[in-house]
């Protein structure tokens, strides 16, 4: 029996337990309390369970799973799938860390991979700096005919396509493009520099197409803060950085924790601003992934390293939440 | 270590609205001052300029003699007790009362002995390590006094803090802020719209209406001798009559009301033709018929047993009733409801003011 055949009594376990719990519902809690099938009805209740049951086993569980179990398997044409050579294998997550034809370490996968999560990071610190006070000012001290327009001016060119967002600064930042012009213009600089090379056009793109990721939680967790612990803070004698550093940040740790994460695990996945504003010696860990699955059709590759990321981004996000002490729970509050 | 507070012409506006006006008062080193009035009132206002949070639009708030202008809340030498405490929910009691000390770099132990100090002081000793959602309403309300008093301000402003204790609290926290305050020797400014608050603790009381301070005396002064209606009508229950004064003297008038001529003191010397209010406070009148002119005959709407005291409700000319508090000891037969009963006071104990605006019931 193949692996891949596992993978499709999953979802009908899943639905047997659905049901399962739905039925033992009325059993467990007291006799006064009206179980699952006795409030939908039997009809409305099965079609409830069939509809969440298809929509976690098609589109969430499903899709994952087969690519998990394709990530284990050896590339092989579609003539030879189920044949004597298609075993379980860990040779796709082994060829990330050494090379298989050469056998040496695969220091080009592992670099764009260290290189990928490094300017995640910088990307979800550097937003958090920009954001912050961007989100203080709308949760605490702006009013709010002035937050609505701020709300506004931070909403609407996120209307714009992402691929034309990012051919824009593209031209922006080109070597004959405006902002080269203008410094060599007003005599700053003798020849243009190359922004595209030194990946900056790549955390400018990166870090403007999350800022509204870090943005709202920032803003949620700061806007519901009492403003007279800050007065209190100030009249005990803080100063301004002071109140942050101790009574808005603490408090808000929960939504900075939550922008920071989604942050970084986006733009860890992301795909368009490498591709359009990456330097031309830059390799993006994800830009790998994609040429995998459609340019050498490698899907168990690909697939494996696609979690190899995943599982790692999951890893140092938990990490993170140690460190600063906050509960996944509550970055989803 | 106490200071002077000095308002000079202190006019805050917000827009067109004026929250006070041209406000003038000194508060002496060491005095527990309270503003009492009505919520609108302004006496948050005055506390947020005493504060530093709000710059006066005019005029000037002076702290020990010196000009406050300019000078940020952080930097002023009072402390301020929010309505609903604000204290920081991350930390635990102690860092929450010693947060002043380590805003000024005061270092650990010297943090930790003075919250502990602080902690005896407020009768909470030992129990420094607790978070501040452990503790009861009454325990919140000790530890934000203590906070505010380990920076040792000079002056400490309290914004209506015991407004969200239950009644027996609120009664026992009075006797103990004013205990905590003749400790610290330091200037209290106590912001409150309860008339019972004010009197019981403050040396003197500021009575405030529409950005106006009204008057400003000691608890007896401002109850016998309240120097407009507003004033009269805020502080304590009153009885007012409407009318028009018929004849006056240095010391004494009559007015003609809705129940005849009714004499009383003249303070304002107000003379024949003039519109007047006559005030009867409730204690001060009694079921039986006396003097002609301190003497009325009204229907007894109900009559209310409340132990040590009955309150009986006459008709009165407009829509509030005309109540009398009697004390049991008096001995007075009770007219029955529906009964139509003489009422009648000393003529000294009624006040004759110029017509002015009450207090909104």
């Amino acid at each position: 029996m193949s692996s891949r055949f596992v993978v499709l009594l999953i979802p009908l376990a899943v639905i047997a337990i659905f049901w399962l719990m739905a039925r033992r519902e009325a059993a467990t809690r007291g006799p006064g309390h009206r179980g699952y099938f006795d409030r939908n009805g039997a009809l409305l209740g099965t079609v409830f369970i069939a509809l969440v049951g298809f929509w976690t086993v098609f589109l969430v569980v499903l899709p994952y799973l087969y690519m998990v179990v394709e990530s284990f398997h050896p590339r092989l044409i579609p003539s030879k799938r189920g044949g004597p050579e298609d075993v379980l294998t860990i040779a796709q997550y082994r060829s990330f860390f050494v090379e298989p034809s050469s056998g040496n370490w695969n220091t080009i996968h592992l670099w764009a991979f260290i290189y990928t999560i490094g300017v995640s990071v910088v990307v979800a610190a550097f937003n958090f700096a920009i954001c912050y006070p961007i989100a203080y000012y709308m949760a605490q001290s702006g009013t709010r005919q002035r937050v609505r327009v701020l709300m506004l001016l931070l909403v609407v060119p996120y209307w714009v396509n992402e691929i034309l967002r990012a051919f824009a600064l593209r031209l922006l930042l080109a070597s004959k493009g405006l902002i080269n012009q203008m410094l060599m213009g007003a005599g700053i600089t003798d020849g243009p520099i190359d922004f595209l090379g030194a990946n900056v056009g790549l955390y400018v793109g990166l870090s403007y197409a999350y800022l509204l990721i870090m943005v709202f939680p920032l803003y949620n967790a700061i806007e519901s803060l009492d403003r007279n612990q800050i007065e209190a803070a100030r009249d005990l004698g803080a100063p301004w950085w002071k109140i942050h550093r101790d009574v808005v940040i603490p408090y808000a740790k929960p939504g900075i924790a939550s922008g920071c994460t989604m942050v970084f695990m986006l733009s860890a996945g992301s795909l368009a601003a490498p591709q359009f504003l990456g330097g031309p010696r830059t390799l993006w860990f994800t830009s790998i992934v994609y040429d995998f699955f459609f340019q050498s059709f490698n899907w168990p590759r690909g697939a494996a390293y696609a979690f190899i990321l995943l599982v790692a981004c999951i890893a140092f996000v938990l990490l993170m939440l140690r460190v600063f002490k906050v509960s996944l729970g509550e970055t989803i509050r | 270590m106490s200071a002077s507070v000095e308002l000079d012409n202190l006019t805050v506006r917000f827009g067109s609205f004026t929250a006070v006006s041209r406000a003038t008062l000194d508060i002496a080193g060491g005095e527990f001052f309270s503003f009492l009035g009505p919520s609108g009132c302004g006496k948050t206002t005055i506390l947020r300029a005493v504060s530093g949070f709000l710059d006066p639009t005019e005029g000037a708030v002076r702290i020990g003699g010196q000009d406050m202008s300019g000078i940020s809340p952080n930097r002023r030498p009072t402390a301020l007790i929010f309505q609903n405490l604000a204290l920081f929910p991350l930390m635990t009691v102690a860092e929450n009362i010693a947060y002043g000390l380590r805003v000024r770099g005061v270092g650990k132990a010297e943090r930790r002995r003075k919250a502990d100090e602080l902690l005896e002081l407020i009768a909470l000793a030992g129990q420094g390590d607790k978070l501040v959602s452990e503790l009861s309403g009454g325990q919140k309300q000790r530890v934000a006094i203590a906070r505010a008093l380990a920076v040792q301000p000079k002056v400490l402003l309290l914004d209506e803090p015991l407004s969200a204790l239950d009644l027996k609290l609120r009664q026992h926290m009075r006797a103990e802020l004013r205990a905590i305050q003749r400790q610290v020797g330091i200037t209290f400014i106590y912001i409150t719209h309860d008339q019972g608050e004010a009197l019981t603790m403050s040396d003197r009381i500021a009575v405030m209406s529409d950005g106006v301070i009204e008057q400003v005396g000691d608890g007896k002064s401002v109850y016998d001798s309240p120097a407009t209606p507003f004033v009269a009508s805020f502080v304590g229950e009153n009885n007012a009559f409407p009318g028009r004064v018929v004849s006056a003297d240095a010391r004494m008038a009559v007015i003609e009301t809705a129940f005849g001529r009714l004499a009383g003191r003249n303070p304002s010397r107000l003379t024949a033709g003039d519109r007047a209010i006559l005030f009867v406070r409730p204690e001060a009148m009694v079921p039986t018929a006396g003097a002609p002119e301190a003497t009325l005959a009204s229907e007894v709407v109900s009559v209310a047993f409340e132990g040590n005291l009955t309150h009986l409700y006459l008709r009165g000319s407009g829509k509030k009733e005309i109540s009398l508090s009697i004390g049991r000891t008096a001995g007075f037969a009770m007219p029955a409801q529906g009964a139509t009963t003489p009422a009648s006071y000393a003529p000294e104990a009624g006040l004759v003011l110029p017509e002015g605006a009450l207090a909104r019931e």
